[in-house]
């Protein structure tokens, strides 16, 4: 790869790269994200491969392999374009099938993606509802670039903003777009990233200025941040170069936590060719500005994606949260001023300089304006990655985009902001989705986790799981939120068992009041959440654990019977897969559970055929 | 110089004062249980919260860590403040009972029970001890380790560290250690059996006058002849 010297090199190279593509040849998109290659993505890349050149058709076919599209549900998909067939849930078989079909310009129709709701068969990824309400401005980008290959992202208008700010955008202009363009912080707390990077432009750098891009991602089942750093780690490096020189910032930082193998390695990659190619560095692009960054592998502790735990295991030391202020603006990584931003934070950043902040304003809600990233996972039909504008109701991304409940039980709430977020119930659906709107509901926005929950979730069992996940992320510093989170766990789990009063019930209202009061940093403050929102919304829920020593939902199993009704066919199924041998009945005759032997692990009721198995 | 009110009194300190430091500079008692003169604060045990801000913006501080900031309007002895303070000191209580300067601490705020179930820890996570060794000892033998419930004191692998020298200072500022109770003082003694005489750094083996203060130990596993 040759340096280039220059602004002028670079458009020239970015030149030759587009004359170079003929849009015309057919091309087959791979999603080969983590999600992608866990459902078998990489066999569909080998037999592409190999059937390509077998039939020595690779001028004629182009392969791109690309990260995560969103609709993990179906993956491993084939998105065909330019006319932008999608096929779900390809086989090997299939496969060849389809390099086949595309050879002879025809669609293999039985493969298309059948709405569950109205059967009928859709060909275009365009016009599947899951894809229809989303604006896509992120994720749309992971469809259109091969990762680890530099020229891809060129070609798909990367680094073009870079090369803008470079040759005519004062420090200042930049730092003003991203102030008008509203762009907060998707990190969590919704800090007005304009503002935050104003502020460390204004530092003085006698020994440098850090930016940090933060991609702990330590909710459990959320993987946005992962998607963006594996599917397009050069927009998170062009997004820091534009930081970088707008805030004066001498040196970057990606702290990533060690479980996100492949981000990593994209990232290594993306970072090596950046530098090759002079985009990163000394003398960027011949303009005498350098900037550079680093790699920091973070062990995945849910506390260190906090800005100064995170900061603190940068500088190698334990994570732990520490007093603000100082702020890390003030104070950061060695005392030096650092600014902190989420990944998908700096994925918008390349968007709002190359389209100009108007436009990426004219996204979304006032005060509130672009698109965030949702994972969208629980009791619903589509699951996976959602990107919408804010501001979008709840219900909207529950039943137009996830498509409602998998079956036939209604669904109750969805959880909002990863552990320390809320519960939101279901007549609440209208609210929008905004930071604002959010905290104001009992929740927040987090890093965008959305959990979708249905009549057989117990509001009870979900608070508690929970505060199990806090009480072992939590630093422990705090004595409110070590002991507090281990406290309100062990009066949920007496709840979730019977065997609690409403004294109890008091108790833990008063205590998650305390902690949330009392603790140093966001994950105390918020770690009481999951208690008061279902305590706010499903009050009713408690009681009945409390006072009737019910779970209506069926889950807490100290308070749950299971018992075979009229409907048993005596077919003695459940009878062989119940692991204590706690069932009896002869062959086509009501079988019988015995209550002493049965540990209540719902075997029998998930392989009844016959909904005979019920619980009380 | 920074000005700011606390309980509606004006008062003007240095850049960099604590809030709790410009408290006690006008005499308002804060209880403290994890800072100590001469030892960084640390903000662990948040007993020390005051309330700053107005109206919806208004919130809790440790105020051993928070650093005073101009026009600030603190309140040292709010009902929010209270009810913290006395639900902390519950916590304390249920998982330390038998340390004499929390049992004296609950009392001076009117605690007289807890709701919770009662454990015996034999350590609250003040984190004095650590910063005792570090700073004044200049040994850094003891520290942190695990997270969450599995936070506790110790040193690298469980082996005493070559760089303690036995000075025996974590006990002597240890609020949860039962050494503190009789002390030189033993008509003020409130015996817990000396529950707690396992100090991190320490070796039983290798106690010697120097580091027991009680002789004879009360109840002390260790028999010194
Ligand atoms: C307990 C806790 C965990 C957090 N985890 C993350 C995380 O995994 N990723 C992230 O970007 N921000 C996380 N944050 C928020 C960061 O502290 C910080 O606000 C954010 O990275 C700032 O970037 P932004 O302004 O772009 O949102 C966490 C905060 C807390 C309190
Ligand atoms: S609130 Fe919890 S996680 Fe945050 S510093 Fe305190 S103990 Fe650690
Ligand atoms: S051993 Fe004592 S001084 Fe050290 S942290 Fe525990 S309670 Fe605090
Ligand atoms: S004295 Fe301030 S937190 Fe312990």
């Amino acid at each position: 790869m040759k340096r280039l010297k220059s602004i002028d090199d670079f458009k020239a190279l970015q030149g030759l790269i587009i004359a170079d593509r003929d849009p015309s040849i057919s091309t087959i998109v791979i999603p080969a994200g983590t999600c992608g290659q866990a459902s078998g993505a990489n066999d569909l890349m080998r037999i592409t491969k190999r059937e390509l050149l077998a039939k020595g058709l690779t001028d004629k076919i182009h392969l791109r392999i690309t990260g995560c599209h969103g609709f993990c549900e179906m993956e491993p998909s084939v998105l065909i374009e330019p006319q932008g067939t999608f096929y779900p849930k390809v086989s090997i078989e299939d496969m060849v099938r389809i390099v086949e079909a595309i050879e002879k310009g025809e669609v293999l129709e039985d493969l298309f993606f059948v709405d569950p709701e109205t059967g009928v068969a859709v060909e275009k990824q365009d016009d599947i509802p899951f894809f229809k309400k989303q604006v896509r401005t992120i994720l749309a980008r992971n469809e259109r670039v091969d990762p680890i290959r530099i020229h891809n992202y060129i070609e798909s208008g990367g680094y073009s903003a870079l090369a803008g700010v470079l040759t005519n955008g004062k420090p200042k202009w930049v730092v003003e777009q991203v102030k008008s363009s509203g762009l907060r912080g998707r990190g969590g707390a919704g800090f007005s990233t304009g503002l935050k990077w104003e502020m460390l432009a204004g530092q003085s750098n006698g020994h440098g200025k850090f930016l940090v891009c933060n991609a702990d991602e330590g909710d459990p089942g959320a993987y946005m941040d992962r998607s963006v750093l594996e599917g397009n780690p050069h927009s998170i490096i062009e997004g820091m170069i534009i930081g970088a020189y707008g805030t004066g910032a001498t040196e970057g930082v990606v702290y990533v936590r060690n479980e996100y193998p492949l981000a990593i390695k994209h990232l290594v990659i993306a970072l090596g060719q950046a530098r090759g190619l002079g985009l990163l560095s000394d003398d960027i692009l011949g303009t005498g500005f350098s900037f550079d960054i680093k790699i920091v592998r973070g062990a995945g502790a849910f506390v260190c994606g906090e800005e100064t735990a995170l900061i603190r295991s940068i500088e190698g030391k334990m994570g732990e949260p520490r007093q603000r202020p100082p702020f890390p603006v003030q104070k950061g990584i060695d005392g030096r001023p650092t600014a902190i931003n989420n990944v998908e934070t700096w994925a918008n950043i390349p968007i709002i300089i190359g389209d100009g902040a108007q436009q990426f304003a004219k996204i979304g809600t006032k005060g509130n304006s672009g698109t965030k990233i949702f994972s969208l996972v629980g009791k619903i039909k589509n699951t996976g990655l959602v990107e919408v504008p804010m501001g979008i109701t709840i219900g909207e991304i529950v039943y137009d985009i996830g498509g409602g409940p998998v079956d036939k039980a209604k669904i109750k709430a969805v959880q909002t902001g990863g552990p320390s977020g809320g519960c939101i119930p279901a007549q609440k659906f209208d609210l929008p989705i905004d930071y604002d709107s959010l905290i104001e509901a009992g929740s927040i926005m987090g890093s965008g986790g959305m959990i979708v929950m249905d009549e057989n979730t117990c509001m009870v069992d979900v608070a508690k799981y929970f505060m199990n996940f806090l009480k072992d992320e939590s630093c422990g510093k705090c004595l409110t939120c070590r002991k507090g989170t281990q406290r309100m766990y062990e009066i949920l789990d007496d709840i979730s068992k019977g065997q609690a009063t409403l004294e109890h019930l008091e108790l833990l209202e008063e205590l998650a009041e305390v902690v949330k009061d009392t603790t140093m940093c966001g994950l105390g403050q918020t770690a009481p959440n999951p208690v008061l929102s279902t305590i706010r919304y499903f009050h009713d829920e408690y009681i009945e654990h409390i006072k009737n020593k019910r779970c209506p939902a069926g889950v807490c199993k100290e308070l749950i019977t299971y018992f075979i009704n009229e409907n048993c066919t005596g077919c003695m199924v459940c009878l062989r897969d119940c692991p204590e041998g706690a069932i009896t009945g002869e062959k086509k005759e009501l079988h019988v559970i015995d209550p002493s032997k049965c540990i209540k692990c719902g075997v029998c009721k998930s392989v009844c055929k016959f909904d005979a198995v019920d619980v009380n | 110089m920074i000005n700011l009110t606390i309980n509606s009194l004006n008062v003007s300190v240095e850049e960099g004062t604590t809030l709790l430091e410009a408290a006690r500079f006008l005499g308002f008692h804060i209880p403290t249980l994890c800072y100590m003169d001469g030892l960084s604060p640390y903000g662990a045990c948040r007993l020390c919260v005051v309330e700053i801000g107005e109206g919806p913006k208004a919130k809790l501080v440790s105020s051993c860590t928070y650093p005073a900031e101009m026009g600030l309007n603190v309140r040292t002895a709010s009902s929010r403040v209270r009810r913290a303070r006395k639900m902390i000191l519950e916590l304390l209580l249920a998982s330390c009972p038998q340390s004499k300067t929390i049992q004296d601490l609950a009392a001076a705020h009117d605690v007289r029970q807890q709701r919770f179930k009662q454990e015996y820890e034999d350590c609250i996570l003040c984190g004095l001890c650590v910063r005792m060794c570090e700073e004044q000892m200049m040994a850094k033998a003891i520290g942190f380790r695990g997270r969450g419930e599995n936070r506790s004191i110790g040193t690298p692998f469980d082996i005493t560290s070559d760089v303690c020298r036995q000075c025996g200072g974590c006990m002597y500022v240890c609020p949860a250690c039962q050494l503190r109770c009789t002390y030189t003082e033993p008509e003020k003694a409130v015996c817990g059996g000396c529950a707690n005489l396992s100090p991190p750094c320490l070796q039983k083996e290798q106690f010697d006058d120097m580091m027991c203060y009680m002789d004879p130990c009360v109840a002390c596993e260790i028999k010194k002849d």
